[in-house]
């Protein structure tokens, strides 16, 4: 094991700002931290660093206890949101500066810059201060200066945050090559899920300070642990139904509601994905009518209204779009493939259902 | 054919012409004003005047003792501003404003109370001057009133530019190693450098020019603790106003020099800076 919290709480006055967290992180895996802002995640990265202490709990860097350690000794690489570059040194002393400090050879630590501009795509640009650079400049000049000492631990706080989209879609690829190539334990915290499951092995969602689930990003998104991580990794429709006569009712939409005794209120959930549609109104269970489309890329987002006024966000790729004949006002069928009852938010979420009706396979297949 | 441009920023013309006017009116005339007059005198009676050994002990008096003044302040200054910045304490606010008392105080009774407090039989000068420190009436307690009246000045200029010091710069020199006072002299300094230089300019160009609290604590001794404006006062009051003259034009020459330089200094420190 790389790093291991034990235990670790830390209260910020009254605030629990992380609750009783544990987890652990395998030697050279690239692990994220996710979920809302507030949500504790900064603290965690910052507990391990030793920026901050936890309140009580115990951290563990490749097998040793570092809660006494201070910062200067833990051997860490640290990458701020903000960069936090010195704008007093150039590029080059930036990089320097860690190894300066652990009183590098002048040769060792040219060889060792040079080593590192070369490796993050930065040559030419050593003379130059952090207002002459780009923000994806920054960023890999920040990477750099973490790097340069070999730390243990990589640790990076919302780092593509503050670029623009088209260069975090580049800086994310990169770090997965960069991880690859240099196997630095690696632990990125992110509010972003599509970038948690695209860059890491490994996900831990939190929310207001508790761990909510730890898994691979596989595993999160088809064995959500809770409500919460339900909607947290990729959006999701939910909706409260009642029970009636063994069937849970929301508008016109009906689920099995197994034993539930009558009256009771149950939470359904279920991913855009499992909305199918028909321009055959007549296929499917429910009719509804095309309100919304949204174009994002490849993938389009439709909203559905049923004939209650129920509106159901679906997913589709653009192909399927065309094939179905789809526009804004067409009248459709729907039905939902495969649902989830939400239990209230701390308990384990039951298995997926599928639903009564089932499709002819043909249809199921093209889904 | 030459296309009319429009700036974008409507009212350039007026608001420019207001500058020019109100920048001539009180700066531009009268300091043209004084150059005109001391060319009515000869050049060999100008560097008589002005070099007289009553006026060169006085400009050595006034400089050095500004200079020593704005340095203190520099240091101390530095370290109240952070103290003040970085750190939450009870009395902070009272601290606060009690930067800016050498401000508001009038320039007289800052004499008045100092020379009281260095003389001989003043609450700190009877201690002080039994131990050979004369504060008042010597060239020390001009020292003094000018440290006093510049401190506001590398205090205030400092503040804004601590408070907006990322808090992450110091914390990720933690990370790569770095422990406090390698942090403090390799990255907060040369950062507040430029800020300090700053603080340190006004504050030697109030001294400089200071009077009112000077005269009261410096005895006025010629040769000894006469400041140089002091000694232009005197030139008035004989009716010598072409000594006065050549005194004040070597003032105004000298201290445009110095904050040139102090205004190049300040550049150099900021290189690194948008």
């Amino acid at each position: 094991m790389s790093i291991e919290l034990r235990n670790i709480t830390k209260q910020f006055g009254a605030v629990a700002a992380v609750n009783n967290v544990s987890f652990s992180v395998k030697e050279g895996e690239l692990m994220a931290l996710l979920g809302p802002s507030g949500g504790g995640k900064t603290t965690v990265l910052r507990m391990i660093a030793g920026l901050e202490e936890p309140t009580s709990g115990d951290i563990f860097i490749q097998g040793q206890r570092v809660n006494d350690l201070s910062v200067q000794q833990r051997n860490i690489g640290f990458v701020f949101q903000n960069y936090a570059l010195f704008k007093n040194m150039n590029v080059f002393k930036n990089i320097a500066f860690g190894l300066k400090i652990k009183k590098w050879k002048r040769r060792d630590i040219k060889a060792r810059v040079a080593e590192l501009v070369k490796l993050l795509g930065l040559e030419g640009l050593e003379k130059r201060y952090a207002h002459q650079l780009s923000g994806g400049q920054r960023q890999r000049v920040a990477i750099a200066r973490a790097l340069a000492p070999k730390p243990s631990v990589l640790l990076l706080d919302e780092p593509f945050g503050a670029v623009d989209a088209k260069i975090r879609q580049e800086l994310r690829e990169w770090l997965v090559t960069l991880h690859h190539e240099l196997s630095v334990t690696t632990i990125f915290v992110t509010h972003d899920q599509e970038e948690a499951m695209e860059v890491s092995n490994r996900i831990v969602i939190f929310s207001k300070g508790d761990l909510e689930q730890l898994g691979t990003p596989r595993e999160v998104y088809e064995q959500p642990a809770n409500e919460f991580v339900a909607r947290f990794v990729g959006v999701m429709n939910v909706l409260e139904a009642e029970v009636k006569d063994g069937v849970a009712r929301v508008g016109e939409l009906q689920f099995a509601a197994g034993d539930q005794p009558d009256g009771a209120r149950l939470r359904i959930g279920f991913r855009p994905y499992a909305v199918q549609v028909s321009p055959d109104v007549n296929l499917y269970p429910y009719r509804a009518v095309l309100i919304r489309t949204y174009f994002l890329g490849i993938m389009l987002r439709l909203e559905f209204e049923l004939g209650s006024g129920l509106v159901l966000r679906s997913r589709m790729t653009k192909e399927e779009y065309a094939q179905l004949g789809l526009e804004d006002g067409k009248a459709v069928s729907l039905q939902i493939r495969n649902y989830r009852v939400l239990a209230a938010e701390e308990s384990a979420l039951p298995p997926e259902r599928q639903s009564a009706y089932q499709p002819p396979p043909s249809i199921a297949e093209n889904i | 054919m030459i296309a009319k441009r429009h700036n974008p920023l409507p009212g350039f013309g007026l608001t420019m012409g207001c500058t020019i006017l109100y920048l001539s009116v009180i700066v531009l005339i009268p300091i043209g004003g004084l150059f005109l007059r001391t060319l009515e005198m000869s050049w060999a009676d100008f560097w008589r005047l002005a070099t007289a050994d009553r006026a060169l002990a006085a400009y050595k008096l006034t400089f050095g003792a500004s200079l020593i003044g704005a340095s203190i302040n520099a240091v101390f200054g530095t370290i109240v501003a952070w103290v003040l910045v970085r750190y939450e304490f009870p009395g902070k606010r009272f601290f606060d404003a009690l930067v800016d008392f050498p401000f508001a105080l009038p320039t007289a009774v800052a004499g008045l109370t100092l020379s009281n407090l260095f003389a001989a039989n003043g609450w700190l000068g009877q201690f002080l001057v039994p131990m050979g420190i004369k504060g008042s009436f010597t060239p020390l307690g001009v020292v003094i009133a000018l440290t006093f009246i510049g401190l506001p000045f590398v205090v205030r200029t400092l503040q804004p530019v601590l408070e907006s010091f990322e808090r992450e710069v110091e914390e990720a020199a933690a990370t790569l190693g770095a422990g406090r006072l390698r942090t403090f002299f390799s990255i907060v300094a040369p950062t507040l450098l430029p800020a300090i230089i700053t603080g340190f300019a006004l504050a030697f160009a109030r001294a400089i020019g200071e009077y009112g609290s000077v005269i009261f604590i410096a005895g006025n001794k010629p040769y000894e603790s006469e400041i140089a404006p002091l000694l232009i006062v005197i030139r008035l009051e004989e009716y010598d106003y072409t000594a006065a003259m050549a005194l004040a034009v070597v003032l105004l020459v000298v201290s445009f020099l110095l904050l040139i330089t102090i205004n190049l200094l300040e550049r150099w420190a900021s290189r690194y800076q948008t």
